[in-house]
């Protein structure tokens, strides 16, 4: 039983790791869009 | 292109999901380690992406740095002809075989070695001119993330198993820790250096960097380590069953791994979207003012 909870830690490390980098890719995605929108509205 | 991605992202839910179900559910319990085991359906599938993302950003960073001449183009294009044919024959000769790790077959090596030309016209041909250095980057990033899954799952089922978290000196773990620090200073190099030189320079690091992924690789054959055997091309010996659900997850990990390089492929070319409408943008206010200071300067003299 105590091992189990290793298994848990593991399967829940990579998923906070893989949503935490989706999320930082949204982010950037959202800041470079915004970026282009004040470019835009420049010209 | 734009209806593919969401059709790709459901399929993609949909076989991570089944393949959870099939590690926790379906696979039987190791008679040895218990539960703990089923971590191998998240440790290796992560690895072999890394490796095969870390393969793809030593390729395409090989095609960045000599496609800047015809000459070093064609003459690769000729080495990568060159390393198909003896890989494909080479393995087979009863020399070479001699030098093979015992359960690993000729014929995998040389398939192995076949994918090296291939990927390399394949990258040509899909990726060409600037696009090879935005696949480098993107390859090398999401191959950071897969191997940081590794180096953390690795030590949480080291500890029920082996008692400790980490085994220092042992090959497998120091090198594949070492390929992780090697690709995060490639980012950081990207990040932080403005020299018009930092794509060539990443480039040059990435090959570098590459030649660590067959130690990493390789090890657990030559050397002794804490670390088991390959489940596949090893000799060892592994139920079909946990076979089957393990190239399930490893399928499952590498279509979710190309949807995310999709989409980090899709960023960085924003971003330098973004930086050519802002140097455009500087350009123009730069001629801008001069023209404005031009008659002022003239009406002054």
């Amino acid at each position: 039983m105590n091992a189990v909870k290793f298994l848990f830690a593991a399967y829940v490390a990579t998923w906070a790791i893989h949503l935490f980098y989706i999320g930082t890719l949204v982010r950037r995605f959202s800041r470079l869009r915004q970026q282009l929108r004040e470019l835009g509205k420049g010209k | 292109m734009k209806k593919i991605f969401p059709i790709l992202s459901i399929v993609t839910v949909a076989l991570l999901g089944y393949a959870l179900y099939l590690a926790l559910v379906v696979a039987p319990t190791d008679a040895l380690q218990g539960e703990v085991y089923r971590i191998i359906y998240y440790h290796v599938p992560s690895a072999w992406t890394a490796f095969l993302l870390f393969f793809i950003n030593f390729v395409a960073s090989i095609r960045y740095l000599t496609r800047s001449k015809a000459s070093t183009e064609n003459a690769a294009k000729w080495v990568a002809i060159g390393i198909g044919v003896v890989g494909l024959v080479a393995p087979f000769l009863p020399p070479v075989r001699r030098l093979i790790p015992p359960g690993m077959e000729p014929s995998a090596v040389a398939t192995t070695i076949v994918l090296i030309p291939a990927l390399y016209f394949l990258v040509g041909k899909l990726f060409p001119g600037d696009r090879l250095d935005v696949l480098a980057v993107t390859s090398a990033e999401v191959g950071v993330v897969f191997c940081t899954i590794v180096l953390i799952t690795g030590p949480l089922w080291a500890r029920p198993v082996w008692g400790i978290w980490w085994a220092p000196g042992d090959i497998r773990l120091t090198s594949t820790l070492v390929l992780w620090l090697i690709y995060v200073s490639y980012l950081v190099l990207r990040r932080f250096s403005n020299s018009a030189q930092t794509q060539m320079l990443a480039a040059a690091l990435a090959v570098f960097g590459a030649l660590d992924v067959p130690l990493v690789y390789l090890s657990i054959w030559f050397f002794r380590t804490q670390h088991p055997q390959p489940v596949i091309g090893g000799g060892g010996s592994m139920d079909p069953r946990m076979l089957h659900v393990l190239l399930f997850s490893w399928l499952a990990f590498l279509l979710f791994g190309f949807l995310v390089c999709w989409s980090r492929f899709r960023l960085e070319l924003l971003k330098r979207e973004v930086e050519q409408a802002h140097a455009m943008e500087s350009l123009a206010g730069a001629e801008d003012s001069e023209k404005a200071s031009l008659p002022l300067s003239r009406s002054s003299r």
